[in-house]
């Protein structure tokens, strides 16, 4: 029988370079005398604050309340007190308002906190309003709230299929593989709550051809249950972006500026499918995760689980048992598409996946010089979106903000192929994102939250 | 007092991504240098020592026409990154094996000179830099661009000079010319003997020093292909679009069959089709737009060589292509994956 290749057009094959921290198992790291949680760590409005600094709070607790249609709960990932709230940069370069809790080294878990006999008896209505009482965000990055992808559709549309993503396409990074190999079972109930909340009747778990292990693990959890599958996809980057695992599963195409639901697919993160079974059936909400710490500078790569608002700087030192080198590159996320920072005093988010660190001598901490575009075209190929990367830096660089529009500058999912593959080592995506920017503020540009027009 | 040197930075903050291929500009250079060394072996043993002084001429003059203009133009000097080399060594393989070592170098001058500091450097020219030197060679100096010398093989010099009696055999001893001369003799019911096409095949006819060889041609444009630095479109579409038109037109006017082939393997169509349209930066950038360029390269080329006033139109056409890439890029875009609704 003919069968599709599970794949996209266009993208590029990257050295994985997991093999540092693939075969570790996670390993739970103590809780730091301090978490700072902001109140922002989800796409959507920031959440409103329901304690005072000075008042106790259980681990789990609720201490900030969503605000709006699209926005998180957040809860306290450690018991003792709150000490402060303050304004601090968060990985992204935005800034956001922060509770400071200290903790008492107890883990008093929020009495309130009830686990159930089973999750699965429960109404869809019910599983969605766990998911957003318990601050399920997407994990794999975008932290979009999960209770809205599974809110019925305003538009009446019918989801059909929930596709759980775990390609993990970038380099370096192996949390979610961790996950899967794991913590198979609590992924595959979240996908049976999923399924439940969105009444679709098909599951698939997309899982590349990287990670065999993981393949087997779950062709053989999966094998009696009609409606759950599991699809390996080729490797290539960037088979994890939502718009290409939809497409390379059903063959469908999202719209452009449409979102997955308009094709009825949802798609969520392993590790956000993980956290949802936590959510229902145990009734925990999302205090921890599990992040991938790599890179050449620390002595200890691994894949830890620890409380969200930890610190980097506890996360390297108890973790990763501290700096081998001077770091030259930190990265909040996968060298694709991660940002990088000027310290190790950020906290880590809902959506935060890896820290890498690496020294002077890594190729990751050099900024080779920019030459002239010679159109080779290697940018057009390999964009997963078929945007014209060369035609639109240009257009960004001589601030032609119609010409980029018109270049369909905003489709751009800023995966990186175009200057990864640059020879001229043009920062393509680099100038599209500015360019995004620049419009996006009417031509005053940056996303530093001091620029407001 | 001593000058206050800025601190080696501690940690390195840029936007993202952080890896990279590690392909460089000068790295492909490199490699389609490396693509050219088979041509090169054959032009060195078909026309022998003369080829290689026009050679080591036009690359030696490439590279330093490149670094004075860039010396006066105040700009930095990128003779490294093998661009220059590169241009030198295509006009090289599109001059007569024994032309004068000046206009060699006068050719290389107007390539990188005029063909592409002019327009900014590297990047930003309009017209094949190597096909623009041999153009204005050619325009300039037509009899000592026509001078055509015979590989040392003289069975087929002889049979070229059966096939051209009307003309001096020298000036015009190339296939192309003696086809030429074929196809009137042809309509007049005559038969005359051409080189053969093994002799054209390998290389052993008289003809720009580099463009005869036809299999080393192939193993460098091979290598391209497989490294991924051409686009097969190109190639494929430009040599099968000549081939089309030449077979339907002998066809229709009832020439031997392996008139196409014959046109095909001769003149600059090979080394024309993997190496000059097929130039990053003269070329258009989607995949459609290249196919539309090879296509019209294809045409113009077979217009030429039938119907027009010179037997070979591989480098007129890739000039004038070259003209229409900006317009092929502006009006061949990409549909964006999930629709194309305009941004507002």
């Amino acid at each position: 029988m003919f069968s599709r290749l599970h794949t996209f057009i266009g993208g590029t094959h990257i050295d994985a370079a997991k093999n540092l921290t693939a075969e570790l198992p996670i390993e739970a790291i103590p809780a730091p005398e301090k978490v700072v949680l902001p109140l922002s760590m989800h796409i959507g409005a920031p959440a409103k604050p329901l304690v005072q600094p000075g008042e106790k709070v259980y681990l789990g607790q609720k201490i900030a309340e969503a605000q709006g249609a699209v926005s998180s709960n957040i809860h306290a990932s450690v018991s003792g007190m709150v000490v402060g709230s303050e304004r601090r940069f968060l990985p992204n370069g935005t800034v956001a308002a922060c509770m400071v809790i200290k903790n008492d080294g107890q883990d008093t878990l929020d009495p309130t906190i009830t686990p159930r006999e089973s999750g699965l008896v429960l109404p869809p209505d019910e599983i969605r309003q766990l998911l957003a009482e318990k601050g399920i965000v997407g994990m794999g990055g975008a932290t979009f709230p999960t209770h809205v992808k599974y809110a019925p559709q305003s538009s009446g549309r019918i989801i059909d299929t929930v596709i759980l993503n775990g390609i993990e396409c970038e380099p370096f990074i192996t949390a979610d593989y961790r996950i899967l190999i794991e913590h198979a079972d609590e992924v595959i109930r979240g996908l049976k709550y999923f399924l439940k909340a969105s009444l679709a009747n098909k599951g698939i778990i997309a899982i590349e051809d990287n990670k065999p292990r993981a393949i087997e693990l779950f062709n053989q959890l999966t094998a009696d249950d009609p409606n759950i599958s599991v699809v390996v996809c080729p490797e290539k980057y960037p088979q994890g972006s939502e718009r290409h695992l939809i497409y390379a599963v059903t063959g469908r195409v999202v719209p452009e500026r449409a979102l997955p639901s308009a094709v009825g697919v949802i798609v969520d993160n392993v590790a956000t499918a993980m956290q949802a079974a936590l959510a229902v059936k145990d009734d925990l909400p999302c205090y921890e995760r599990i992040v991938t710490v790599s890179g050449n500078a620390v002595h200890k790569p691994g894949n830890y689980r620890v409380r969200i608002g930890t610190l980097y700087s506890h996360l390297v030192e108890q973790g990763a048992q501290g700096l081998k080198n001077d770091p030259a590159r930190i990265i909040s996320g996968g060298p694709m598409m991660g940002f990088s920072l000027h310290s190790l005093d950020f906290p880590v988010l809902k959506g935060t996946g890896g820290l890498l660190l690496f020294d002077h001598q890594s190729e990751l901490a050099k900024l080779p010089p920019e030459n002239p575009c010679v159109r080779c075209g290697k940018c057009v190929d390999t964009c997963p979106m078929f945007l014209e990367p060369t035609q639109l830096f240009k257009a960004v660089k001589r601030r032609d903000w119609p010409a980029a529009l018109a270049g369909h500058v905003g489709t751009c999912i800023e995966c990186g192929s175009c200057a990864y593959n640059c020879p001229a080592h043009i920062p393509l995506v680099q100038y599209i994102r500015m360019g995004k920017q620049f419009i996006l503020t009417d031509g005053f540009g940056g996303h530093n939250p001091y620029y407001k027009k | 007092m001593e000058p206050v040197k800025a601190p080696a930075p501690l940690v390195i903050i840029s936007s993202s991504p952080y890896i990279h291929c590690g392909s460089t500009i000068s790295a492909a250079m490199r490699d389609v240098l490396l693509s050219l060394l088979p041509a090169l072996a054959a032009a060195v043993y078909f026309f022998g020592w003369p080829a290689l002084s026009v050679i080591l001429t036009c690359c030696l003059s490439a590279v330093i026409c490149e670094a004075l203009c860039q010396k006066l133009m105040q700009r930095p000097i990128t003779v490294g990154d093998g661009s220059a080399l590169l241009t030198g060594l295509l006009l090289a393989f599109c001059l007569p094996p024994e032309l004068s070592l000046g206009l060699a170098a006068f050719g290389s001058f107007c390539a990188v000179v005029i063909g592409k500091q002019v327009f900014g450097g590297l990047g930003s020219n309009i017209f094949n830099p190597a096909h623009l030197g041999r153009a204005i060679l050619l325009a300039s100096f037509p009899a000592q661009m026509t001078t055509w010398t015979m590989p040392w093989n003289t069975a087929a010099a002889e049979a070229v000079t059966k096939a051209t009696p009307y003309t001096d055999a020298v000036s015009s001893a190339t296939p192309l010319a003696a086809l030429r001369l074929a196809e009137s003799a042809w309509q007049r019911g005559l038969n005359v003997d051409l080189p053969s096409l093994s002799a054209l095949f390998w290389g052993n006819v008289g003809g720009s020093l580099g463009e005869t060889c036809v299999p080393a041609l192939l193993l460098g444009g091979i290598y391209l292909l497989w490294r991924g630095h051409i686009d097969w479109r190109i190639p494929a579409g430009y040599i099968g679009t000549v081939v089309v038109i030449t077979a339907i037109y002998g066809w229709l006017r009832e020439y031997p069959t392996w008139f196409a082939i014959y046109h095909l393997l001769s003149g600059g169509l090979i080394i024309g089709a993997f190496f000059m349209a097929t130039d990053w930066v003269t070329s258009p950038i989607t995949k459609k737009g290249r196919l539309i360029y090879a296509l019209g390269l294809g045409i113009l080329t077979a217009l030429i060589r039938l119907r027009g006033g010179y037997v070979e139109g591989v480098c007129y056409s890739i000039l004038i292509m070259n003209m229409v890439t900006p317009l092929i890029d502006r009006y061949v875009t990409n549909v964006p994956f999930g629709g194309g609704a305009r941004h507002e």
